[in-house]
């Protein structure tokens, strides 16, 4: 049995201790909003924090995860979290959206080490992160939206 | 016309009996919806009862007692933003309150959802959504108001000439009475339907031009959002399929043992694509297909390599083809010249690679069959998968969920996916739900993918510098022979989609011939994302380049003068060298490109900004105009030209599929390579102001920028690339 924490909440799951945590979130813990593309840590959608660090739960055996914090985007609510989810709402960033829940995870965390990200600093940490709708521009901006936001309520 | 008739859905659910939840309002529902209704899982189309009390005037919204307005999309949202503008057109004509107002999928009915420009037919694609539902929906939104403002006159006696309704609200001065939509739903569902309704003068739109928020945002940024790949049913299995490791390589062998001992896999069970293994999840059904051991008989496979394909190509192009335009003397007109300019231009196979890779849910028993997908082509679908299963069309029951990106992938008429998934699910116990998976690896390689072409251009200019014939002659496989489509999209031979873009060439040029080879080869090919326009812009919008630089002229001005009598090419070119600055100098190893398309009846001009640097070409900047008619939701358009413009600069720079003795040699995002963010470049989009109606958007970004960048690259360097993915030295 592995002990996992997931969003605050515990959870026991009966799994070979390979098994990708992507598949464990997925499939057995019920949370569908980290998302499978492929597989192989090229594209960025399946991204989660452990202990507040950004990983690709594709190639993250599960067992990694025990012992540690696990936050999907259900449970993402840090206030650089909650800065880029309004600024995508704001810049309207959604298009198909099967890949917006990594780009936030990793938005947020790039936030959060960073409060005011050049263009540079963007493409650099979000480049690991594909999307075939090609929102980029906006993503780009929204990340910007959302380090205003931050240094806003922070000043 | 029967398309445009309005009826009261309440009530000939009530006729159709089989009644339920009986208070205050006597309700029924037809069968089809009753089983929609039954079996919706989370997020899903269909899934909220209908209560008494609540209003559906027709087939297209449903108010409820709390005042919200359901709004049910006939078409799929791709992230095109389709559930967001058929949403605005309904509630503008109900004057409904923009917050109070949801989306949810239709089921599949081609009887009252079907696509007006495709007959009978339900689906998406072809970007029509919004230019096929423009009136309809408008129709369906103003006939619910009049029932609700009848309404409300009869309760408040009152007349109804004098009744207002804004936002959700309807209101009547001199009385001071108010209402809300919900209040009045029940008493709206007893009133007549109107015969005919009278749609808004544009100058009162409220909501259609206004940059207002996507119905689809929400959900999607906070991981709710419910795509194919995260339906989960109560007893659902799993699959992955082993695919033949060439096209046409058959099974000769199958030793189960290693894949039966993983644990969690149920089932291995061989269907017409290949090797199923079934388990209880994703993971261990890909641990037991890793475990599985089949030899396949290659006998017959398929052994070509795309260099190859293109040589053959080269020598078909050296005989005339069917003719699919011909004006003047045509070709023969060359014969009289003797200095011919010619150029060839080819592009690869391309997979769509959505991000979602293609995936669906099924569930058979006796009543039918119930499918889970995010559903681009509901009829065709009913149909191929009620053959294979022996049951009528209208057994087969789809949810239309959200799709992670189709890009014309989840429109094949061949149905291969579904019906894959439903191969698999009919050798399961009855009622089991199983959901198909397919890994990145497998949508790569599974085909469907968008034909390689091969152009051969030939042009002769007059005194002027101005071209008096034009040889375009195109080579590639046909998407549409043996489909459905064949006998409306194929004309004497020629598949309107390999020449679309190419035969319709706006430039006046006294002498045109455009002809074309569709040779066979068993590779499959579907539309992508603007489907022949992807590389005859390519061709066309180079070509010209090259003419004008042959003649010593200024690219814009060229295709400006070639173009006087087609205003709307005219209008978006000059918007779109006004905003980027055209002619302006660029420095060293910077250049500008222009480029033009029409495609589904909008228009799309693009300047590419590039520079290079050790032969690697970085797209700077790109601006965009765009024609599309009345602009019913400006930043969705928007949108729609800065993706479908990076769409097209994945090709344009980094895709390509290709084939090495009939293997395909890419498998994921490391070789198959799309877009990243810092290979986008900054975008500006500018709309022509227009009161024509509106066209679609979701495609007609994608060809111009192939096209706008090679010429561009030129204007930097010197060099005409003429293949795709574009590449230097
Ligand atoms: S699914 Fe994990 S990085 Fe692509
Ligand atoms: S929004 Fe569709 S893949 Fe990013």
């Amino acid at each position: 049995m592995l002990n996992l924490s997931i969003n605050g909440k515990p959870h026991a799951l009966d799994l070979d201790p390979q098994t990708p945590l992507l598949w464990a979130i997925r499939d057995h813990v019920g949370l569908t909003g980290t998302k499978y593309s492929c597989g192989i840590a090229q594209c960025g959608s399946c991204t989660v924090y452990l202990d507040g660090a950004p990983v690709r739960a594709c190639i993250t055996p599960v067992s990694d995860a025990v012992g540690k914090e696990v936050t999907t985007i259900e449970g993402l609510s840090s206030p650089a979290g909650q800065a880029v989810q309004a600024a995508w709402r704001e810049l309207e960033v959604v298009q198909c959206g099967y890949c917006q829940s990594g780009q936030i995870m990793s938005a947020a965390s790039l936030l959060q080490r960073n409060r005011k990200p050049t263009d540079a600093d963007i493409d650099q940490a979000m480049q690991g992160n594909l999307c075939r709708c090609a929102t980029y521009a906006r993503i780009r901006q929204a990340i910007k939206v959302a380090a205003d936001k931050l240094n806003g309520v922070q000043s | 016309m029967k398309t445009d008739q309005i009826v009261n859905l309440s009530r000939r659910r009530f006729v159709a009996g089989s009644a339920v939840s009986l208070a205050g309002l006597t309700l029924g529902i037809i069968p089809t919806v009753a089983a929609e209704q039954r079996q919706a899982g989370p997020g899903i189309a269909g899934q909220a009862p209908e209560t008494a009390g609540d209003f559906s005037p027709n087939a297209f919204l449903r108010i409820d007692g709390d005042g919200i307005v359901t709004v049910i999309s006939k078409h799929l949202e791709m992230g095109q933003g389709t559930y967001t503008g058929m949403a605005t057109l309904v509630a503008e004509e109900l004057d409904a309150d923009w917050e109070k107002v949801r989306v949810e999928g239709a089921p599949a009915d081609a009887g009252r959802y079907n696509n007006l420009f495709w007959g009978k037919a339900q689906g998406t694609g072809g970007s029509t959504a919004i230019a096929n539902s423009w009136k309809q929906m408008r129709k369906a939104g103003a006939a619910a108001r009049q029932m609700l403002v009848q309404a409300a006159a009869k309760q408040w006696q009152v007349e109804a000439g004098e009744i207002k309704v804004k936002s959700g609200v309807v209101s009547h001065a001199p009385s001071g009475r108010k209402a809300g939509f919900g209040e009045l739903a029940e008493r709206a569902a007893e009133q007549p339907v109107p015969e005919s309704v009278t749609l808004k003068d544009p100058k009162s739109f409220s909501l259609i031009g206004q940059r207002i928020p996507r119905k689809d945002s929400p959900e999607k940024i906070n991981g709710q959002a419910i795509f194919t790949q995260d339906v989960k049913l109560p007893g659902m299995l799993t699959a992955v399929v082993l695919h033949p490791p060439r096209l046409g390589a058959t099974v000769s062998k199958i030793d189960t043992k290693g894949a039966l001992a993983v644990k969690g896999v149920r089932e291995v069970i061989q269907i017409p694509s290949g090797v199923a293994v079934v388990a209880d999840d994703f993971w261990q059904a890909k641990l037991g297909r890793d475990a599985l051991s089949v030899s396949w008989d290659e006998s017959k496979a398929f052994s070509k390599s795309s260099a190859q394909i293109l040589d053959d190509y080269r020598q078909l192009a050296e005989k005339p083809g069917l003719v699919a335009r011909t004006e003047g003397d045509g070709a023969t007109a060359l014969a009289s010249t003797d200095d011919a300019i010619e150029a060839e231009y080819s592009v690869p196979f391309l997979s769509h690679s959505a991000m979602e890779p293609m995936n669906c849910v099924v569930r058979i028993d006796e009543a039918g069959c119930e499918v889970w997908n995010g559903e681009q082509m509901q009829t065709s679908d009913q149909y191929q998968i009620a053959g294979l299963l022996g049951l009528e069309p209208h057994q087969v029951h789809i949810h239309m969920l959200y799709a992670g990106g189709s890009f014309g992938r989840r429109a094949n008429p061949a149905a291969d996916y579904l019906l894959e998934t439903v191969h698999i699910a009919k050798a399961l116990k009855p009622g089991t739900p199983l959901k198909m998976v397919w890994t990145r690896e497998d949508d790569t390689h599974a085909g469907y993918y968008r034909p390689l072409y091969l152009h051969r251009m030939r042009a002769a200019l007059n005194d002027q510098g101005e071209p008096h014939v034009w040889d375009q002659r195109i080579v590639g496989q046909s998407i549409l022979k043996g489909t459905p489509f064949e006998s409306v999209m194929v004309k004497d031979g020629v598949d309107m989609t390999s020449v679309e873009g190419a035969a319709n060439l706006p430039y006046e040029i006294k002498h045109v011939q455009v002809d074309l080879h569709s040779p066979e080869l068993p590779v499959p090919v579907l539309w992508w994302r603007s489907v022949g326009s992807t590389h005859t812009a390519f061709a066309v919008e180079c070509f010209i380049d090259e003419l004008a630089v042959k003649a010593g002229q200024d690219p814009l001005a060229y295709r400006r003068k070639l173009l006087r009598n087609h205003p709307r090419h005219l209008g978006v070119l000059n918007l779109v060298a006004e905003k980027a600055g055209w002619g302006e100098p660029m420095g060293r190893n910077r250049g500008q490109g222009i480029a033009v398309h029409e495609s589904f009846n909008s228009y799309v001009a693009q300047v590419a900004e590039v520079s290079v640097r050790r032969s690697v070409i970085s797209v700077d900047r790109v601006v965009i105009a765009v024609d599309c008619g009345v602009a019913v939701n400006p930043d969705v358009i928007v949108a729609q030209m800065e993706g479908g413009m990076g769409f097209g600069l994945s090709a344009t720079l980094l895709s390509e599929l290709t084939f090495r003795e009939g293997r395909v040699e890419q498998s994921n995002f490391t070789d198959y390579r799309i877009l990243r963010i810092d290979q986008m470049p900054e975008v500006e989009v500018h709309i022509v102001a227009s009161a024509e109606a509106p066209t679609g958007v979701g495609e007609p970004a994608t060809p111009v920028i192939a096209p706008a960048v090679a010429n561009a690259v030129f204007a930097a360097t010197g060099k005409r690339l003429r293949q795709l993915p574009l590449r230097l030295g």
